[in-house]
């Protein structure tokens, strides 16, 4: 375990000094949250119908910045190479870029949530931190499958582009998943959200594992 | 007797994809000993090193490293060795002590401050430990990548192409390190296209061209030269 | 020899499927002759399942044994899923326009077969975008391996988001013996194509490699 907290210690002693991951996540974030504003007329529909759908809009692309940026890192100055001469295992290099990008998502999410409440005239109380649960379960999924795609598209000739590609088709099942989730919670009624919460925790949860094992096919040459 | 050899390697093959880079290596370095690894460009060298580091999977054969096999040990076999490459694998967001003690903390070496420092001492550049990686040129740069390189005390030590993009300071101080490592007993193996450099303390050297060996001698054999001139000068793109 | 065996089966039992569809088979009673694309439908249906696990296999498979046989293989079931997928789709919304009156909706087998046919497209842009012979080996597999995890998450996901939605019938009463024997020839009829297809892919496939190799035997004596 120790390696894993060595590396998620580095990338936030990296992230502090350069603040390229969060900041453009967060500013992406916001720009989603303020493009939608102006695709629908604010008057004319049940902003508690799509607000959600907007909010994971901006989560799941924000998250596909983080996770290109964190890679880049990596890929800078061959990085990822002394990783790999490292004692470790490959599973547990993987492990640390899930926690650290975990981590980042989740620092650059808990600042445009608030944004959020507040362009949709919703409430600081008990919702907002159960959104803020939805969004770390929704995080993890994302970051869990994310960490392994973005270093399978950094092998490719167009790097960033690529990720999208391949990384939104998988997510659907989260997207899904943290949209009815937070609509239940915006709505009020939340019978039956467990299910979602279930989904969003065994997503994360067999991810984790099939990348840990076949994560060194991925960087090994 | 086995348990005194530092690298051994059988029938060593690699393709990639219809590209035979390694046709068969079979090698074995004892302890103690400096071997230099000649070829020209793509010939195999730098493949068969990244190899032996783990850094790249073989087709086919066998290779230990102390006696450890990288197939089925890596993570054992990856603490005694030290990789060197044009490339110093160091993050630029970071000082030079906080890329050690980055490095440091993936070895689980103990007492790393102090020997974070007298290696900073040893390449010069304790005066330039808080800096950002940054801002050095190429040449403190790959001097901090020779202090990585020693960080977890390897003990085999190998070095591909390592005098590309030094300057003149950067080399002296690569030598001597070389130079102490080889005096403590460790086992150096370095690849290089030059001749003069590659000799310089070889006590063995060998000859790679398309993915084998082409010649095996000492380096005060004649011999090595007729072989470096009839693979490598002809062939010499740089 | 195997190939054109497989292509003279395909054939012959193509002719009988089309006399079995179009002159056999009986007009269904509320839908009409629409009813008869069903025929073509469901086996391209299945067709992309069968791609599907097909890729999902064939990727494991390469994982293990690091052979290019099974690259080839994953390969070519990629260009069929996205082939099939395609071909369901296209046949479904025909068959959609004039019995619901509209090409497409999000319902719950439509949105899984839209889904499937993406992640198809995904897999086969990596490849197209990675540079070696290894590297598409190795990490189309092992998208292929995350591609294959992610189906039973969104076959659930999709499933319980539209069952609050009416979801629209797509065999009323069931099928009678006649349309069932239809249906069996056209499995039949289907099933010779896709194995005729995939075996001529895979040959493609095994040329293409030489053409490289060629290439790069060339280029690597100046």
């Amino acid at each position: 375990m120790k390696p894993v907290t060595a590396i998620i210690f580095k990338d936030i002693v990296i992230e502090m000094r350069s603040k390229e991951s969060v900041s453009s996540m967060l500013m992406f974030g916001v720009l989603v949250l303020t493009i939608f504003s102006f695709a629908f007329e604010p008057s004319s529909i049940d902003r508690s119908l799509i607000a959600p759908g907007i909010l994971w809009v901006a989560f799941s692309f924000a998250a596909i910045l983080g996770l290109n940026r964190s890679l880049a890192m990596e890929i800078d100055n061959d990085c990822l190479q002394g990783l790999l001469l490292a004692p470790l295992d490959r599973g547990d290099l993987y492990l640390g870029k899930v926690a650290s990008n975990f981590t980042f998502m989740m620092i650059a999410e808990l600042i445009v949530l608030p944004i959020f409440v507040i362009f949709n005239n919703l409430k600081f109380n008990l919702q907002f931190l159960e959104i803020a649960g939805v969004a770390v379960l929704g995080t993890l999924a994302i970051a869990a499958i994310g960490s392994i795609l973005s270093t399978i598209s950094a092998n490719t000739r167009m790097k960033e582009v690529m990720l999208p590609v391949l990384q939104i088709p998988l997510t659907v099942p989260v997207v899904i998943a943290s949209v009815e989730a937070t609509s239940m919670v915006l709505s009020g009624e939340t019978k039956g959200i467990s299910s979602w919460l279930y989904l969003l925790a065994g997503f994360s949860i067999v991810y984790l594992i099939v990348s840990y094992l076949v994560f060194e096919f991925v960087v090994e040459e | 007797m086995p348990d005194t050899l530092a690298l051994e390697s059988e029938d060593i093959r690699k393709t990639f994809g219809h590209f035979t880079a390694l046709a068969g290596v079979t090698l074995t370095v004892k302890r103690g000993e400096f071997l230099a690894v000649f070829g020209r460009n793509g010939a195999g060298k730098t493949t068969f090193l990244k190899i032996a580091a783990t850094l790249v999977r073989h087709t086919h054969g066998k290779l230990r490293v102390e006696g450890i096999d990288i197939r089925e040990e890596p993570e054992k076999a990856r603490r005694h060795i030290g990789f060197l490459s044009h490339n110093t694998y160091l993050y630029r967001d970071l000082s030079p002590v906080e890329n050690l003690r980055f490095f440091s903390r993936l070895y689980g070496i103990p007492d790393s401050e102090e020997r974070i420092m007298a290696l900073l001492d040893r390449v010069g550049l304790r005066r330039r430990a808080a800096d950002p990686v940054r801002a050095f040129s190429r040449g403190l740069h790959q001097r901090l990548g020779i202090a990585r390189v020693m960080l977890h005390d390897p003990s085999v030590i190998m070095l591909d192409e390592p005098y590309t993009g030094l300057d003149a300071n950067a080399v002296e101080i690569l030598n001597q390190i070389l130079d102490q490592a080889a005096a403590a007993g460790k086992t150096i193996i370095l690849t290089s296209h030059d001749l003069e450099q590659g000799l310089r303390a070889a006590s063995r050297a060998v000859v790679i061209d398309r993915g084998k060996i082409v010649f095996e001698g000492s380096p005060k054999d004649s011999a090595i030269r007729d072989a470096y001139a009839a693979y490598i000068r002809v062939g010499v793109a740089r | 020899m195997r190939s054109k065996i497989l292509g003279i089966l395909v054939l012959v039992l193509m002719i009988a499927d089309l006399y079995m569809i179009f002159m056999f088979a009986p007009n269904e009673a509320t839908m009409g002759v629409i009813q008869r694309i069903f025929y073509f439908h469901l086996p391209f249906g299945i067709s992309s399942y069968i791609s599907a696990y097909l890729l999902g296999f064939a990727s494991i498979m390469y994982l293990i044994k690091h052979d290019f046989k099974w690259d080839r293989l994953a390969d070519s079931a990629g260009e069929m899923g996205i082939l099939f997928t395609s071909l369901s789709i296209m046949s479904g919304a025909l068959w959609a326009k004039p019995v619901w009156g509209i090409w497409w909706t999000w319902d719950a087998r439509l949105t899984l077969q839209f889904l499937l046919g993406l992640i198809f497209l995904s897999y086969l842009m990596l490849r197209a975008y990675l540079p070696e012979r290894e590297k598409k080996a190795a990490l189309g597999g092992v998208f292929g391996v995350l591609a294959m995890v992610d189906v039973p998450f969104n076959y659930l996901s999709i499933r319980w988001w539209r069952t609050q939605h009416p979801q629209p019938v797509i065999l009323g009463g069931g099928l009678d013996t006649d349309m069932w024997k239809v249906m069996i020839v056209s499995f039949l009829a289907f099933a010779a194509l896709y194995a005729y297809l995939l075996d001529r892919r895979m040959a493609i496939a095994r040329v293409e490699e030489e053409v490289e190799y060629l290439e790069h035997a060339i280029l690597a004596h100046d």
